[in-house]
């Protein structure tokens, strides 16, 4: 029931905004195309300018995935984050998760496919998956935009949040399904 | 802190990979991210173009204000250093609300528009703004009512009911959402720089 009413309000929001905002806007007297177009502009030059800052993170994202290193650091930490009842395959995903939102989403649905997704590996991968965003993503793409270099204490914020969005995954998998 | 995990990503891959002799995969990952940085960049082009246009749209009709208005006792007490009338309290309601429906693509253009607005209001251009820190706490960690994407993997391999992690993953994330207030706030009144208005 709530999922379906989520489900429908999804659906239904963009085509109602695209509707409700110009028509609303029309009655109002606003010249509605041209101003679209006026507003449509920026989107060239802030897409533009995110790319050094892309070109920057993903090229370091890359090497680090491809060359081995995350699966060494899986090993590394792997007897400290047992200490905290992380289970060990879930370590892959949970160091994906902040860096690449691709590259998390492949390790889940492997680990989905692979343990199944009715066991608690799959369900787990699922709600680590599904509930943070990718923080480096959203910081790079976001603070390019406007040229800001000195993150401050945002990106410590991104990655408290990943940490326990990880943890709550984990206790709550457990309470519902383990 | 982000140069020092920049160097850490590129650095130890380049040398595991050498150590692994396997350097060549350095080059291939470089060159192939580079490129693909470029294609999300492009492929947002378009996305950006369509919703900026239409929040000008409802600028100029007063919709953004009138959301801003509404939502006022909420954007103020997260964020205090923002004037309280500013026109980008009606961009990041729009930002939180496409990223609470699941809508991606638009979260991006609004939450771009906000770093807009709150760089106009930034007193070191170079420096994230107390008011950025907020924000893009409540972006990483904000709660998605529905995670389609990763429902339609499990729904793929064969899931009994593919949407039952829903609860769970509301759960994991109001949970990270409220500790990334909490300690946005210890963080703001131990490190803060900007006052309130």
């Amino acid at each position: 029931m709530f999922i379906e009413l989520v489900n429908l309000v999804s659906t239904w929001a963009i085509p109602a905004l695209l509707f409700i905002i110009p028509v609303t806007a029309y009655l109002k007297g606003v010249k509605v195309y041209e101003t679209f177009v006026a507003g449509a502009e920026e989107g060239f030059h802030t897409a533009v300018k995110i790319i050094p800052f892309l070109v920057g993170m993903l090229v370091a994202i890359g090497v680090f995935r491809a060359s081995g290193a995350m699966d060494l650091l899986v090993n590394l930490i792997k007897p400290v984050t047992g200490l905290l009842g992380i289970p060990p395959d879930i370590l892959p995903l949970a160091i994906m998760r902040p860096l690449s939102g691709g590259g998390a989403l492949a390790i889940a649905a492997e680990m989905i496919n692979t343990y199944g997704p009715d066991s608690f590996l799959g369900r787990l991968a699922a709600t680590a998956q599904g509930s943070t965003d990718t923080t480096f993503y959203v910081l790079t793409v976001y603070f390019g935009s406007v040229g800001i270099i000195k993150y401050r204490y945002a990106l410590h914020l991104g990655l408290i949040a990943d940490i326990t969005s990880l943890m709550a995954a984990i206790f709550i998998t457990n309470l519902v399904f383990g | 802190m982000v140069n020092l995990i920049w160097l850490a990503l590129l650095a130890s891959g380049i040398v595991v990979a050498g150590i692994n002799g396997n350097i060549g995969v350095v080059t291939t990952a470089a060159l192939s991210s580079a490129q693909r940085a470029v294609t999300i960049a492009l492929e947002l082009i378009g996305i950006m173009a369509l919703w900026l246009g239409l929040l000008k749209i409802a600028e100029e009709a007063g919709l953004v204000r009138l959301l801003a208005r509404l939502m006022r006792p909420l954007t103020t007490f997260l964020f205090p250093s923002v004037p309280k009338d500013h026109p980008v309290m009606g961009a990041i309601l729009m930002n939180l609300s496409a990223n609470i429906l699941g809508l991606g693509n638009a979260a991006t253009p609004f939450g771009l528009k906000t770093m807009q607005g709150l760089q106009s209001l930034n007193s070191k251009p170079d420096e994230a703004s107390d008011a950025m820190c907020t924000f893009l706490a409540l972006n990483t960690s904000c709660i998605t009512l529905i995670p389609a994407t990763i429902i339609g993997v499990r729904a793929a391999a064969g899931s009994q009911n593919p949407a039952e992690i829903v609860g769970t993953t509301i759960f994991a994330t109001g949970v990270a959402m409220t500790v990334a207030i909490l300690t946005d706030r210890l963080f703001r009144a131990r490190f803060g720089r900007d006052h309130r208005r």
